[in-house]
């Protein structure tokens, strides 16, 4: 399990951990968790396009990221916000869909980027994900504040001249250089599971923003070992463990934070009425 | 004209048999989807509705990986999800698109489970394709009544709840205080999206099933006005743009690359997704009635002058 090949794997997937569980509690936070499904799927399709014309697969996951970012960005400011990404999201896939038919590839390579090839990754493959991974973190950390104001207060950000709009977009753009690294490793799906599930359970256990991006890259790192392992042993995909691991969190936190609320009724912390 | 027409459709493009099946049961989705899709846009689950096409498509792969008729593994996994979806909360405002996004995580997860087993066993890998974009030329015609049949009853709960529904999705406080079971009839709605959707799914594929359901009606709300119109409206939409994606499909196997065709679901989302940008071009009718107003007043008030001095 831990043999030559294996390492990279081990250490690929760490890295995606750790950027999945950063960018992913503020895809919680600010509710950006269709952006966070929207822009990973669409990346897909720009690597079925990258293919069919012989390039590197990373610029078409790079190109198509960044212009589903800027895509749900732009729309997102004459409509609903959810509207703009289920059009964008349709858009890139029905282009995916193109350019899988007319390349006419495998049907393996579609998987592949859809579900993750983790057990292949290469040595080579690992230090653009790692230079590319780092980078996304130091664009959270430049931005934290800011961000961090305007996704929990936009109000009170916007009175402070922290424009909502500009952040969406930067946050975005973060969305897209964290997916462009990681969707031929994980696999677009899983890499939306990794950035949900892990965040939404760090944010039932606390509200304090450091604990909980600790506690979101904490459960990130525990799906994604735990998956590697059991799928090692068993042969079964490591999306079905990381979706259904997620999920287990998402659901532990719920109960968590439900049994924490029912107990400070009890001493009557909080009045009955006002847990609804 | 006609010369126009025949390059437009191939001659023979209605006598083939799948093509009418796939006009057919097209029509039909795009019409339920387009009139349910209105109140999904209205209130904000999109995501829901996007979510719900993956988790039934799941559901179908399961039937498909234990030998059952894939209908039915749509839609049971379709209405399940919609009721877990209910449970935990999607009709709240906050934190409804984590919920929405953790279900939707997990089943992609078991999407993945299946389509392994069901490769090792069949040997197929077309599966994820097929499972994503579907295809609207392979219905088999055993199951059109019964397609048909659930979409209607999805329509018909939506037409017959709109006005309710309008009032519920847009105020629920004053929906509460005159007596509208809020909560009962958004979990109706949810349960309709989830029957439209599971079929479509079926169909025509998750993609163009979101496509379909938000496209439409997106477009429809900015230029109609009033939910009856904007289905009517949704519903037209959707019928043209996959109308035009088929005929254009069946084109396309006379273009480049020679031998098979480009994609349905291609043409149909370039479609909804043009007729959505066109509205950018159509000026909301309030403001444009606001400024006929506006230079009519100023009209007058000039000739007010003139007839003064």
């Amino acid at each position: 399990m831990f043999s030559g090949f294996m390492m990279n794997t081990w250490i690929a997937a760490t890295i995606v951990a750790v950027i999945a569980g950063v960018v992913g509690f503020f895809a919680v936070l600010r509710g950006s968790t269709f952006a966070a499904h929207a822009i990973p799927n669409g990346a897909f399709a720009g690597a079925a396009g990258a293919s069919l014309l012989g390039i590197n697969t990373l610029i078409g996951l790079a190109v198509f990221s960044v212009a589903g970012a800027l895509g749900v960005g732009a729309l997102g400011r004459r409509a609903r916000h959810d509207v703009a990404t289920a059009l964008v999201l349709v858009l890139m896939l029905g282009l995916g869909a193109l350019f899988i038919s007319v390349g006419s590839q495998y049907a393996q390579e579609t998987y592949a980027l859809l579900f993750g090839e983790v057990f292949g990754v290469s040595a080579g493959e690992v230090l653009p994900i790692a230079v590319l991974g780092a980078a996304s973190v130091a664009a959270i950390v430049v931005v934290f504040r800011p961000l961090m104001l305007s996704s929990a207060m936009p109000d009170i950000a916007d009175a402070r001249g922290v424009s909502a709009r500009r952040m969406e977009i930067i946050f975005l753009l973060i969305v897209a250089l964290a997916t462009s690294m990681t969707v031929p490793v994980v696999g677009a799906l899983l890499m939306f599971s990794l950035m949900i599930g892990p965040a939404a359970a760090a944010r039932s256990f606390t509200s304090r923003p450091g604990l909980a991006i600790a506690l979101s890259v904490a459960f990130g790192l525990a799906t994604v070992w735990t998956g590697i392992a059991v799928s090692y042993e068993t042969n079964w995909p490591l999306g079905f463990f990381v979706g259904v691991l997620g999920a287990a969190f998402y659901l532990a936190g719920r109960a968590w934070a439900a049994l924490r609320r029912t107990r400070a009724v009890r001493v009557g912390r909080i009045p009955a009425a006002a847990t609804g | 004209m006609g010369r126009f027409l025949s390059y437009l459709f191939e001659p023979g493009l209605l006598s083939s048999g799948p093509v009418r099946v796939a006009v057919l049961v097209g029509t039909v989705v795009a019409i339920t989807s387009g009139a349910v899709g209105v109140f999904t846009v209205t209130r904000g689950q999109s995501f829901a509705g996007h979510a719900l096409a993956d988790v039934a498509t799941t559901g179908g792969s399961g039937a498909f990986l234990i030998g059952l008729n894939q209908f039915w593994g749509f839609l049971v996994f379709g209405i399940g999800a919609a009721a877990f979806l209910e449970i935990i909360g999607v009709q709240r405002r906050r934190g409804r698109d984590v919920a929405t996004g953790v279900v939707l995580g997990a089943a992609l997860g078991v999407a993945a489970l299946f389509l392994y087993l069901g490769a090792a066993r069949t040997s197929t890998t077309g599966a994820s394709f097929t499972v994503l974009f579907g295809s609207i030329f392979v219905i088999a015609p055993s199951t059109v009544p019964v397609l048909i049949a659930s979409g209607l009853i999805a329509l018909l709960v939506v037409v017959l709840l709109s006005r309710v529904l309008l009032l519920s999705s847009l105020s629920p406080d004053i929906a509460a205080a005159r007596g509208v079971p809020v909560r009962a009839v958004g979990a109706a709605y949810l349960i309709a999206l989830a029957v439209s959707v599971s079929l479509s799914a079926m169909v025509i594929g998750a993609v163009l099933s979101t496509a379909l359901l938000i496209g439409p009606a997106a477009t429809a709300l900015r230029i109609a006005k009033g939910p009856v119109r904007a289905m009517a409206v949704a519903a037209l939409i959707g019928v043209i743009a996959t109308w035009l994606g088929i005929a254009l499909a069946y084109d396309s196997y006379y273009w480049p690359p020679y031998g098979h065709g480009w994609p349905v679901s291609f043409f149909i989302v370039a479609f909804v997704v043009v007729f959505y940008l066109l509205t950018y071009l159509h000026r909301p009718f309030r403001s444009r009635k606001a400024e006929v107003a506006g230079a009519a007043a100023a009209r007058s008030g000039e000739r007010a002058c003139s007839a003064a001095s």
